[in-house]
């Protein structure tokens, strides 16, 4: 018999404040997981530091929660190693674009077949609330940032099409179900799989339940780099829907098969 | 053993080091033994390189500070290595004469050979081939045999290229050689094969062997960024991972490449990493999350000058104290030093077994001279320790961090059903759950302890060359030993004594077997590559009551029998 939703559930209570978007991004992956009949036992959530990088204890499957900035590079060690594998890497926006950007920008490139789910606040949550990489030039409540972060915001979506992601989308925490149904096509797809996921809090930028108004869906998912640009560029940052969606060979390619006639020991002989 | 030390050097890219094991390989074939370091500046094109050889007749895992033959290509930059190749006034030196030679050199053992115009007179510009073809006809070689060597090396280059190389390396071997380069050589004859049932004799680096120990005993994954000394290894590992189904994956970065083998190593895959210290000081953070997460990783450290960028391309030993306490919190570890080129297979082969094994993070230290010299030697074996993840689950319910009496708890591997966590840096309670509280953490610190303090290391610790009792002992880890066996060798000659203990188990200490071993010693020499006798305060700090003495000298000139000598007739060396 399928597994519903609810089974893909640890039972372990999440630490997160009430209202907090995680909650409802935690949903939808546990509904992707159960519309995509994974078996628990060969999925493996991936995470690093922050609220949202808490998720991997809540489901059931497996999971490790890393170090802060290095969910990308630890999932790509499990996948790689271990194809056979489900491997799912979550994180928020400063563990992903601001300590883990380098690792963003290069799991683009590799192209490794893993989902990467981004929960976006805008916001240091877990330590309590200092501006991340995402949050507004203009945003004055950032605890080391008195006067703005005079800094403009990274952009997840393009900095992802421009460093070769193949399958890029937006989601809204508001949205579960349009959310699950984002990371169920990227869970199909053949590589690496982005979705920005904006997903408020509530405690430290509060202001961002008004994102409900914001949000809307984008048109088509544009099938070449061009378009997506275009599209990316035009859009407010709260189009939600898949952005770009262009497979291309994933790594590691298939290359000769394993030789164990190969003798290391040979090319040292006398 | 006769033995001949020569240094060929020139800029880079003058072919120094190919000459050099050019002709290693070339004697090594006739049976001889031998060993070539290289000494290279970080410049690719333009710096000074040299290969400093010692051939002999028997096993040879030592360069000696006094050189009998310099060849110089040429003298731009020399300088800047005189120090790692002393001229004394007896060694008879060789140049092409188009630039003028140091002071130093004593003009009555200079000879000048127009390796130009010899080359050019066969229609090459192959210089280094013609001595090359000098060599080979002075240690009694054919030539038949170096041009096949020549040919092999460069059969990835076209025809006219190789046809070049070897008409240059023809003039040079029908060249009649000078009287003193002929009567020098003569004294070093083509060693007799070796006898039937000699095990086979490899020629090889401590890099590769130490990638060949990781491979043979299962690591299935690598990722790394390039580093000198250690690009090499992984070099040797791309060509053949594949063969086994593994993967190598050239990391962004050395953050990406520990994370990476974390990854794989939670996968249930041998995994591990390879690297130098700045690379190890950026995975320092992760190796912390192996320990706390309990996930297998190795971590090879080829050790170079430093701090910060220091001396990439020289060896030094000065890593330790990064290696032994480079980790925030309390992060029980394992570190492991190789002894010898060809041991390097071993200690790389045990650390992926400890590794999986024990659940934890198991740091090898190698360094330049190891890593990157070529050596004849005696084939390892192939029984190696192998990789050995044990994922039996002996009760319910399931804790993967169990508090068992060994310290060493249940793994499960994803894809296991029924025994699903998750892997945690955060402190956790024994099933996987994050806690912070009090009597989770001390369980944990104390299991994490536990596991590696109690385990059974066999008699792999160490290794003792001669005996104990009433004499000095020299104790030393990596390329330190072959020297510290030299000068053990050197001692015995003028009727002295000492015995070597070189160390293979640095953490956890194995402080009982120490302090029982050495209570027999009369004198403790602590001989290590470094400037902050890192190895002797550590030893000192863990066994207070022994009087260790230290001989500590930095990168990266080597350490030398005599400084050994000489420390031990100090009354007091520290």
């Amino acid at each position: 018999m399928p597994l519903k939703a609810r089974d893909y559930k640890s039972g372990i209570k999440p630490i997160w404040c009430p209202g907090c978007g995680h909650y409802s991004v935690l949903n939808a992956i546990t509904k992707a997981m159960a519309a995509r009949e994974l078996t628990s036992h060969n999925t493996a959530i991936v995470s690093g530091i922050g609220c949202s990088s808490r998720l991997p204890a809540y489901v059931s499957s497996y999971g490790f929660h890393g170090v802060h900035g290095r969910a990308l590079p630890l999932a790509t060690g499990l996948k790689v190693a271990r194809p056979d594998l489900e491997v799912v890497a979550v994180g928020g926006d400063g563990d992903g674009f601001s300590i883990g950007g380098n690792h963003f920008l290069h799991a683009c490139r590799r192209n490794v077949d893993i989902v990467y789910i981004a929960m976006d606040n805008e916001v240091y949550g877990m330590t309590k609330g200092q501006a991340s990489p995402t949050s507004p030039e203009t945003w004055l409540d950032g605890k080391l940032t008195p006067h703005g972060t005079e800094v403009r915001a990274f952009q997840p979506c393009a900095i992802a099409l421009a460093s070769g992601a193949g399958f890029i989308a937006r989601g809204y925490s508001g949205d579960p179900n349009g959310l699950a149904q984002l990371i169920f096509e990227a869970m199909a797809f053949p590589g690496f799989a982005f979705i920005h996921v904006l997903s408020q809090c509530v405690t430290f930028v509060p202001e961002q339940t008004a994102w409900k108004q914001r949000v809307h869906p984008v048109e088509g998912a544009p099938e070449t780099a061009a378009e997506a640009a275009a599209l990316i560029h035009a859009d407010d940052g709260f189009g939600k829907g898949i952005l770009y969606r262009s497979p291309r060979p994933v790594w590691p390619r298939p290359h000769a098969q394993a030789d164990q006639s190969e003798d290391p020991r040979a090319g040292f002989a006398l | 053993m006769t033995a001949l030390t020569l240094a060929i050097s020139g800029s880079g890219g003058a072919g120094a080091i190919s000459t050099g094991e050019l002709v290693l390989r070339l004697y090594a074939e006739v049976g001889g033994y031998g060993m070539l370091k290289k000494t290279f500046s970080p410049q690719i094109r333009g710096g000074e390189s040299a290969a400093i050889l010692r051939l002999g007749d028997a096993p040879v895992s030592t360069i000696p500070a006094d050189i009998d033959l310099l060849i110089a290509l040429d003298w731009q930059n020399f300088a800047r290595f005189a120090d790692e190749l002393p001229i004394s006034a007896s060694t008879l030196v060789l140049h092409t004469g188009t630039d003028v030679p140091p002071p130093g050199v004593n003009p009555d053992n200079l000879l000048t050979v127009d390796a130009a115009g010899i080359a050019a007179a066969a229609d090459s510009g192959w210089q280094n081939m013609v001595f090359f073809g000098m060599l080979a006809s002075g240690l009694g070689c054919t030539g038949t045999a170096a041009e096949a060597l020549l040919r092999a090396r460069l059969e990835k280059h076209d025809d006219a290229v190789l046809d070049a190389a070897c008409r240059a390396l023809r003039a040079g071997f029908a060249q009649a050689l000078p009287d003193p380069l002929r009567e020098l050589l003569a004294r070093f004859p083509v060693p007799a094969a070796t006898a039937p049932g000699h095990p086979q004799r490899w020629l090889a680096s401590g890099n590769q062997m130490a990638a060949l120990g990781a491979l043979e005993a299962g690591v299935r994954f690598v990722a790394a960024y390039p580093i000198t000394p250690a690009s090499d290894l992984l070099e040797w590992l791309a060509h053949h991972i594949e063969h086994y189904g593994g993967h190598l994956v050239q990391a962004e970065d050395e953050l990406a490449a520990i994370n990476m083998v974390i990854g794989a190593g939670f996968g249930g895959v041998p995994a591990m990493t390879a690297t130098s210290g700045p690379g190890m000081a950026l995975m320092s953070e992760a190796m912390g999350l192996a320990v706390a997460s309990e996930t297998a990783a190795v971590v090879v450290d080829v050790m170079r000058g430093g701090p910060s960028t220091g001396i990439p391309t020289k060896s030094e030993q000065s890593d330790l104290n990064l290696a032994l306490y480079g980790m925030h919190g309390d992060a029980p570890h394992i570190v492991l030093a190789a002894q010898s080129i060809a041991d390097c297979h071993f200690t790389a082969a045990w650390a992926v077994h400890l590794a999986t094994r024990l659940q934890t993070l198991v740091i090898v230290l190698s360094d330049q001279t190891l890593g990157q010299s070529i050596q004849v030697f005696d084939a390892p074996g192939s029984d190696c320790p192998r990789a050995a993840f044990d994922s039996s689950q002996e009760a319910e319910p399931y804790l993967r961090y169990r508090d068992t009496n060994s310290g060493v708890s249940p793994l499960a591997l994803p894809g296991e059903p029924g025994h699903m966590y998750t892997a945690d840096g955060l402190e956790h309670g024994e099933n996987a759950i994050p806690s912070p509280r009090a009597r989770d953490h001390r369980m944990q610190l104390d299991k994490r302890w536990r596991k590696l303090a109690d385990w059974d290391f066999g008699g792999h610790w160490a290794e003792l060359v001669g005996e104990m009792d009433q004499h000095p002992v020299i104790i030393c880890m990596g390329s330190v030993s072959a020297t510290a066996l030299e000068a053990q060798a050197g001692l015995a000659a003028a009727g002295r004594e000492a015995a070597v203990l070189s160390l293979r188990l640095l953490a956890p200490l194995p402080t009982k077997q120490l302090a029982t071993l050495l209570a027999s010693g009369t004198r403790l020499l602590v001989v290590e590559h470094n400037h902050g006798a890192q190895l002797w305060h550590y030893l000192r700090s863990l066994l207070p009551q022994l009087a260790f003495e230290s001989l500590a000298l930095p990168g990266p000139t080597a350490i030398q029998p005599r400084d050994i000598y000489t420390a031990l007739e100090a009354a007091n060396a520290t």
